[in-house]
């Protein structure tokens, strides 16, 4: 059989989701967003709601997802996401209401909105990219960041004495009554990719149903900022994120 | 014993940005980053050095971040 016997559209099993526009993304090489925003282009996609999605950005690297995936978005000021959320849902009660945050957005300068939505129950998604750092401004220590990680406001590695302890914020929303599902996922390799779209389209279908506040939480690499090839920062993220932030559902109020 | 899946793979040479988490991945080792090519936002791409040993399993194209890799595959009767 010929390559081109092969390349047949009918026998097409994977290529970037049709949500997804031809503009390049802006992310370094290996950057874990790309593949967050193509599971909720794929999933969106699958579940029919092209026309019905609301997507709110954070400030962060991911300020631009507007630009990449072809559905509704409104961009919020830093951290403000899930205000801006309740507000989309509250108005357009039959819409999916998702926000999309890194970590410093979510749980530093956002840490009240988050908390605030998700306790009241508002129905909607809360994606977390959590990469320990603050990627977009230069790899600053983060709530997020592990103790003893290197950063470049931490040169000689987070000290709980003198930085705090690190923010476990997805085990915080697992203790708030309006939390629905709350899920800690990653993207390094096929099954976790695979298991983090199950996850988002449960919190999407969720979402959808009005039934509580969802939060997915994605542990994530950043490379740039680890100063670390993509295929090394996937395994220092297996080697020490995972320890801390343990993979798997922490609520499920449907199971 | 004769092969019974064929796959095959387009990659969008332009798209990508040679952080080569597909080289990794891909179970047969068919990619690896192209050398001494760039693509004109300045990233060296990645390139299949073997295309009958592709089985179309979609894992490249599952990590790829930059939604560069199209897959095909076919049943061979
Ligand atoms: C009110 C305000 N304060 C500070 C900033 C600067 N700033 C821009 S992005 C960012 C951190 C974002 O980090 P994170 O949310 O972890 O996302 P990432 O870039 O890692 O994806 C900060 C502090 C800002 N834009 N606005």
């Amino acid at each position: 059989m010929t390559r081109e016997e092969i390349i047949q559209s009918e026998n097409l099993v994977m290529a970037k989701p049709r949500l997804m526009n031809d503009t390049t993304m802006h992310y370094c090489p290996g950057c874990s967003h790309g593949v967050v925003h193509k599971l909720i282009a794929e999933i969106i996609e699958e579940m029919g709601l092209e026309e019905k999605t609301i997507g709110v950005c954070p400030v962060g690297c991911a300020v631009f997802a507007y630009r990449y995936l072809d559905i509704d978005w409104q961009e919020a000021a830093h951290g403000r996401a899930p205000a801006v959320a309740t507000a989309c849902k509250r108005l357009w009660n039959d819409r999916l209401v998702f926000t999309y945050q890194g970590d410093g957005d979510l749980a530093c300068i956002g840490a009240c909105e988050t908390i605030h939505a998700l306790n009241r129950g508002e129905k909607i998604t809360v994606i977390f990219i959590n990469n320990a750092i603050y990627g977009m401004t230069g790899g600053q220590m983060a709530p997020t960041t592990l103790v003893g990680m290197k950063t470049s406001t931490c040169p000689y590695g987070r000290d709980p004495e003198l930085h705090g302890y690190p923010l476990n914020i997805t085990e915080l929303a697992t203790h708030l009554e309006g939390t629905a599902y709350v899920t800690r996922q990653s993207v390094h390799n096929v099954m976790a990719i695979r298991k983090a779209k199950a996850a988002i389209k449960k919190a999407f279908t969720n979402s959808m149903n009005g039934i509580g506040s969802n939060l997915v939480e994605i542990v994530s690499t950043c490379s740039t900022g680890w100063k670390k090839s993509p295929v090394e920062a996937n395994k220092w993220m297996e080697d020490n994120m995972f320890k801390f932030y343990q993979i798997g559902d922490l609520k499920d109020v449907r199971r | 014993m004769m092969k019974k899946i064929q796959g095959a793979i387009v990659i969008n040479e332009e798209r990508c940005k040679g952080c080569a988490l597909c080289v990794e991945t891909c179970p047969f080792g068919l990619l690896q980053i192209a050398v001494r090519k760039v693509n004109t936002q300045g990233y060296p791409y990645v390139e299949q050095t073997n295309e009958t040993d592709c089985t179309g399993c979609a894992n490249c194209a599952t990590v790829c971040p930059d939604a560069c890799i199209s897959v095909y595959r076919k049943k061979v009767l």
